[in-house]
């Protein structure tokens, strides 16, 4: 009956988010003396599943199937259910990513599951009762809520977890076959779409986050946001107005209506600091406000700030991350 | 084609959140409600798929207790033909998407949406479940859907990029920007809205699969330090000897 976690890769690699939720996983198998086992989707190479030891996890699950490169909803379930029946797994743990939200909703449903995303922290488990706290409120609160399912799925909010490192030996990989057929790729896509990443750093993975609002007076200025970016090797983000001129595209829009982030490091230029604003970024773990109104709420939330021009201020800190090295 | 939009009341996104003294629920108490924002681009969204068709008909329906009746309203106002409210306190997601599931069915609506989350629960497990109940597919987070006859094209949000994505009625998808701009309620459109029909229904089943312990705010931040705009390379210094997140 071990824990299962369902690792999602990329180009071989296995995504950031996964490495979390892996290392989640493993601590939640601990905690009810089992074991975890992964069961992997999209591209991935065998060498680097193994090394999900590193994360604590016992045993890889892979389906070569080639349609399985994509996202495909269908697909992705019956996998993930039919390793979680394999593995008699009580608890299944994703990414809270836009796969994680759209598989676990379904397979809670597939496999009478309680289900609780967006989680913040490692489960609570006294008396008979399983409790998991979840950020609620758009960022502006958190949640206890208790999982009264004998199954349970847990979705871990991007960067709230450590990753483990060194936590065991390497893990064991093993060919899986759900037996897909054509029917379970019915919502398979007709193409994919990849965005130009600015640095290539994406910004849901991000750790690190340059933002910028109206305060940066058009979109021919925003070299300024990416060569910070770049030197940091941080991801580019924008407030909702600046999307909605299209200065910026969607993907990048931030906030209770666009994405909300939690990254280690926030930098905010020129960003008034709304309340819709902050409540995609107010649990990044260190938060930087440039902004040339002292007045400006962003500060009341910041960790570090600067009242100044961002005209004058970014190409000095660019200046000074390249002095670093 | 029949269109059901599915519609959560929440706070204003201004509202400072605070809770009952037992921290058990969300203090309702002066709170201005509205119809979820990323529910209304669902809504925008089918009333022009309708209207492009030329037939057809917007339901939408709200899991809530009366007092969601005005956003109901609303939606009637912007533009929905109808609506129906299932009268029950929406518990949890499961709850709340087998009652959705039971009025898609008896229904027979083509095509299911609603906005990717709610901005109150950030759930984000609706869409999925009510397309796992009816066994038709669910499309999660959609940012553009275009019909033609049963047909639909839609670009699904994936980490770094997007799908396009064809699926035949009947299906679920979640809605996003920048699916279309949202509508707002014209005088025409208030005024209509009166008459028009909202039916209240019991709930059925009743399983909720998960139960709220307690809610607590985010721990506070210490307090800015301020580092003068002469020597901003002090803040990098900052951020790599202090912070140590570079
Ligand atoms: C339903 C709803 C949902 C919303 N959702 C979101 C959301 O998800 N995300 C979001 O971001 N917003 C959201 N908003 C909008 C939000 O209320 C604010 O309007 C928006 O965040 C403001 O964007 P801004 O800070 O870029 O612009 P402004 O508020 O115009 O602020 C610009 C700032 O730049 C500063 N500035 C100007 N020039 C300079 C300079 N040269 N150097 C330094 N600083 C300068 C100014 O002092 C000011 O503080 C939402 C609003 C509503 C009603």
């Amino acid at each position: 009956m071990s824990v299962l976690v369902v690792v999602e890769c990329d180009n071989g690699e296995v995504k950031k988010s996964s490495l979390e939720v892996a290392s989640y996983g493993s601590q939640v198998a601990q905690l009810l003396g089992t074991t975890a086992t992964a069961i992997a989707v999209g591209v991935a190479s065998e060498a680097n599943l193994g090394q999900l030891g590193e994360q604590g996890i016992s045993k890889v699950l892979y389906d070569a199937e080639p349609r399985l490169k994509d996202f495909v909803n269908g697909a992705y379930t019956k996998l993930i259910a039919a390793a979680a029946e394999k593995e008699q797994s009580q608890v299944i743990v994703l990414a809270n990513s836009n796969i994680g939200a759209a598989v676990g909703s379904r397979l809670s449903v597939r496999l009478k599951a309680s289900l609780a995303t967006n989680v913040v922290e490692l489960p609570k488990v006294e008396g008979g009762k399983f409790t998991v706290r979840r950020g609620a409120y758009s960022g502006k609160a958190l949640s206890d809520v208790v999982l009264t399912s004998d199954r349970k799925i847990i979705a871990v909010k991007k960067n709230s977890i450590e990753a483990l490192h060194n936590a065991g030996q390497a893990a064991t990989v093993e060919q899986f076959s759900a037996q897909l057929t054509d029917t379970d790729f019915a919502d398979a896509p007709k193409q994919v779409i990849m965005q130009e990443q600015a640095g290539g750093v994406l910004l849901p993975e991000a750790d690190k986050v340059v933002s910028g609002g109206r305060g940066m007076k058009g979109p021919e200025n925003w070299y300024l946001i990416e060569d910070l970016a770049k030197a940091l090797h941080a991801a580019t983000a924008c407030s909702k107005p600046v999307s909605d001129v299209d200065w910026r595209p969607h993907h990048e829009h931030v906030g209770q209506t666009g994405i909300t982030v939690s990254p280690n490091l926030y930098i905010a230029c020129g960003i008034s600091g709304a309340i819709q604003h902050l409540a995609g970024v107010n649990s990044s773990k260190v938060i930087v406000v440039i902004n040339k109104d002292p007045e400006a709420p962003f500060f009341k939330a910041a960790d570090y700030g600067i009242v100044g021009d961002v005209f004058d201020v970014l190409p000095k800190l660019t200046q000074a991350v390249k002095e670093l090295g | 084609m029949k269109f059901l939009v599915c519609i959560s009341n929440v706070p204003d996104t201004t509202t400072k959140i605070t809770f009952t003294p037992d921290n058990k629920e969300f203090n309702k108490a002066g709170v201005q409600f509205v119809i979820n924002p990323w529910d209304e681009y669902a809504l925008t969204r089918a009333i022009e798929l309708k209207e492009a068709q030329g037939s057809g008909t917007v339901t939408v329906i709200n899991v809530g207790e009366a007092d969601t009746e005005p956003n109901i309203r609303k939606a009637l106002a912007i533009g929905a033909d109808d609506a129906i409210r299932v009268n029950a306190k929406p518990t949890d997601a499961f709850f709340v998407a087998e009652q959705i599931a039971a009025i898609a069915k008896e229904g027979a609506y083509d095509v299911i949406l609603m906005g990717r989350e709610s901005i109150d629960y950030n759930g984000s497990q609706v869409h999925g479940m009510v397309g796992e109940l009816l066994g038709i597919p669910t499309v999660a987070p959609a940012m553009k859907l275009d019909m033609s006859g049963n047909t639909a094209t839609l670009e699904r949000e994936i980490e770094g990029g997007k799908e396009i994505v064809e699926v035949t009625t009947p299906f679920v998808a979640s809605c996003q920007q920048p699916m279309c701009e949202p509508r707002i309620p014209n005088m025409r459109g208030i005024m209509t809205a009166r008459t028009k029909p909202l039916k209240v229904v019991q709930p059925v089943g009743s399983d909720a699969r998960t139960e709220v312990a307690e809610y607590a705010l985010p721990p506070k931040k210490q307090g800015v330090k301020l580092i003068p705009a002469e020597n901003a390379g002090e803040l990098i210094k900052l951020l790599r000897n202090e912070a140590k997140v570079i």
